[in-house]
């Protein structure tokens, strides 16, 4: 069994923070794997050491940097990865959901596995959307927000038995057929930290650069809809009142404050 | 051309985002010029249908096909629908089922997708606001190609109300039931348990600022020492720190004490809606911009680690240390 599983590099923005026309300014980003993508690499992870012969297939699009990242999918078990990127990639601001889902799309079809795991959402653009379209550019079956996967069944019957988390703590539970697509949410695991021998481990594994060529691919593809035309911090609309002081000084005027809500006694 | 509204139902009532996408809808099919059409897909499609009918609605359109929402379904019905109205917009809802069909939607009928609007505008082309970096900016996207998909969030648009004269007509979708690769089996409640946080009047609640899980011992005290009950948001779930029924927020549960103590929660939407309903929110936080202080009525802007041990003085508890 192949599982594939899809990480971006997300870039989280600093407490203090300045914009320059559309975009932040790049000391102000720090990058790291979205927090979504861990779970997603620890499920295909677990998959891998409850089956015999699992494989496990980590495939981002970033450009070099995103090397560092994509490793500690590797370091924490993947087998091996593979990175999309192109200079015609590269001038784009702002991928349309089309174009992600064409240019994982043409990797899925090389690799061919059973199962492709991908997070909900990614913390920078936070589309939600990538998975599910996939699926569908496939003809692959889905299921989107999921927390909870039954191992046996995707290994031993091609089923995957999936609870999406709906809101308001209900859950539904499904039954998918395989090959699937399925959006992993956060919680469904416990995410790994990886060990110094998986770090150690990961610095041998393959990370295969593929280009639009390669992918067989023209650069029409990466022409984004979307253009990004302001970016700007939201009004504050805080009407709070403000308790200052130090911490004994403010926690003994919130002390006033509840007491005089009534929720604690003297 | 139509701006198609498509409604978001479970176990028998609609969603409360369905009356909000009304709103959305008509203030778009105003800017282009055009009609709105609501749309209900699967459940008890003519209450439904009755209950959509809100002013500013041209036409409510009702598929009948099963009882719960089926994403394969809901793509085939969304399709032939929107093409048999010429929909330029297709508005769904950012909702968890939303999540599981309209970018499928987007991709299958060659359609431009944008998700998570906060707020929409139309000239020339389609304008979407939408937030970005967890809440830190927004974005305004200029959408050059239609037709659109786009979903938008819940509690940015007020409800429709009143009653429309929309013509209510049924809609038949030949579901090819063959290409229904996934079968919903059933629902569950989760999170029960020994507490019910939605009855408690004092709720001391704690985020990722705790920074770890031993620091919890904190909080635990301050909610002795002060009777309140314990709650979290999502992250400390997701670590296994708290049991899910300690969750508040949109996948957790809506609460409205008398008091909420958010410590070291930065407020993201899906927390606020979980607790907007409180009557007083006072919001801990190392961060001055933090958004959970646009909805909070005290703030303090300092360390939790310095704060909470002498809130717990105060009441005559003794801080343990972490």
């Amino acid at each position: 069994m192949k599982v594939l599983v899809t990480v971006k590099e997300v870039a989280a923005v600093e407490d203090d923070f300045e914009i320059s026309g559309t975009e932040i300014g790049s000391t102000y980003l720090d990058y790291d794997l979205n927090e979504w993508d861990d779970y997603a690499v620890e499920e295909g992870v677990q998959l891998a050491e409850a089956g015999d012969d699992v494989e496990v297939v980590a495939v981002t699009i970033g450009p070099e940097r995103s090397e560092e990242t994509i490793r500690m999918a590797l370091a924490k078990g993947a087998d091996r990865a593979v990175r999309v990127w192109d200079d015609a990639i590269e001038d784009v601001e702002l991928l349309d959901v089309e174009t992600k889902a064409q240019l994982l799309g043409a990797v899925v079809e090389e690799e061919d596995p059973d199962l492709v795991l991908s997070g909900v959402q990614a913390n920078d653009d936070s589309f939600g959307a990538t998975g599910v379209a996939l699926a569908e550019e496939l003809g692959f079956q889905w299921a989107a927000v999921v927390n909870d996967l039954d191992t046996e069944t995707v290994l031993d019957e091609g089923v995957a038995s999936v609870r999406r988390e709906l809101e308001g703590g209900v859950e539904e539970l499904t039954d998918v057929q395989l090959p699937a697509v399925l959006t992993i949410q956060t919680g469904i695991n416990e995410p790994r930290y990886a060990s110094l021998r998986g770090i150690r481990q990961a610095q041998s594994k393959e990370i295969a650069p593929k280009s639009l060529d390669d992918l067989g691919l023209d650069a029409g593809v990466v022409e984004s809809s979307l253009d990004v035309t302001a970016m700007y911090e939201p009004e504050t609309e805080s009407d709070a009142e403000y308790i200052e002081g130090d911490a004994g000084e403010q926690a003994g005027q919130l002390a006033d404050v509840l007491r005089d809500k009534g929720v604690v006694g003297e | 051309m139509t701006v198609l509204a498509v409604a978001d139902h479970r176990r028998g009532a609609l969603r409360d985002v369905s009356f909000e996408l009304l709103t959305a809808g008509r203030e778009l099919a105003d800017a282009a010029g055009t009609d709105l059409h609501a749309a209900v897909v699967s459940g008890d499609t003519e209450s439904f249908a009755d209950d959509l009918n809100r002013e500013g609605v041209d036409h409510v359109h009702a598929v009948e096909h099963g009882e719960e929402f089926n994403h394969d379904v809901y793509v085939q019905a969304v399709e032939a629908l929107a093409e048999d109205l010429d929909a330029e917009f297709v508005l769904v809802p950012n909702s968890v089922n939303g999540l599981d069909y309209a970018p499928a939607v987007a991709t299958r009928t060659g359609r431009t997708y944008v998700s998570d609007a906060i707020d929409l505008a139309h000239n020339d082309t389609l304008e979407v606001t939408r937030e970005m970096y967890g809440s830190k900016v927004e974005t305004t996207v200029e959408v050059a190609d239609g037709p659109y998909v786009v979903s938008i969030r819940g509690a940015e648009w007020p409800a429709a109300e009143g009653v429309g004269d929309a013509e209510v007509s049924t809609f038949d979708v030949d579901v090819d039931e063959d290409a229904v690769g996934s079968t919903v089996n059933g629902f569950e409640e989760v999170g029960g348990g020994d507490v019910d946080i939605a009855d408690a009047n004092f709720l001391v609640s704690i985020g990722r600022g705790i920074e770890e899980e031993e620091n919890l011992e904190l909080i635990e005290a301050l909610a002795e020492t002060t009777g309140a009950t314990l709650s979290s948001s999502r992250p400390i779930v997701d670590n296994g720190w708290l049991p899910k029924n300690r969750q508040v927020g949109q996948s957790g549960k809506q609460v409205t004490p008398d008091v909420y103590l958010a410590i070291g929660i930065s407020g993201a939407v899906q927390h606020v809606a979980g607790m907007k309903g409180a009557d007083t929110i006072i919001a801990i936080n190392t961060d001055p911009n933090a958004p959970i202080y646009d909805i909070a009525d005290y703030g303090i802007v300092g360390d939790l680690f310095d704060v909470v041990p002498a809130l717990i003085e105060e009441f005559g508890g003794e801080p343990p240390s972490v």
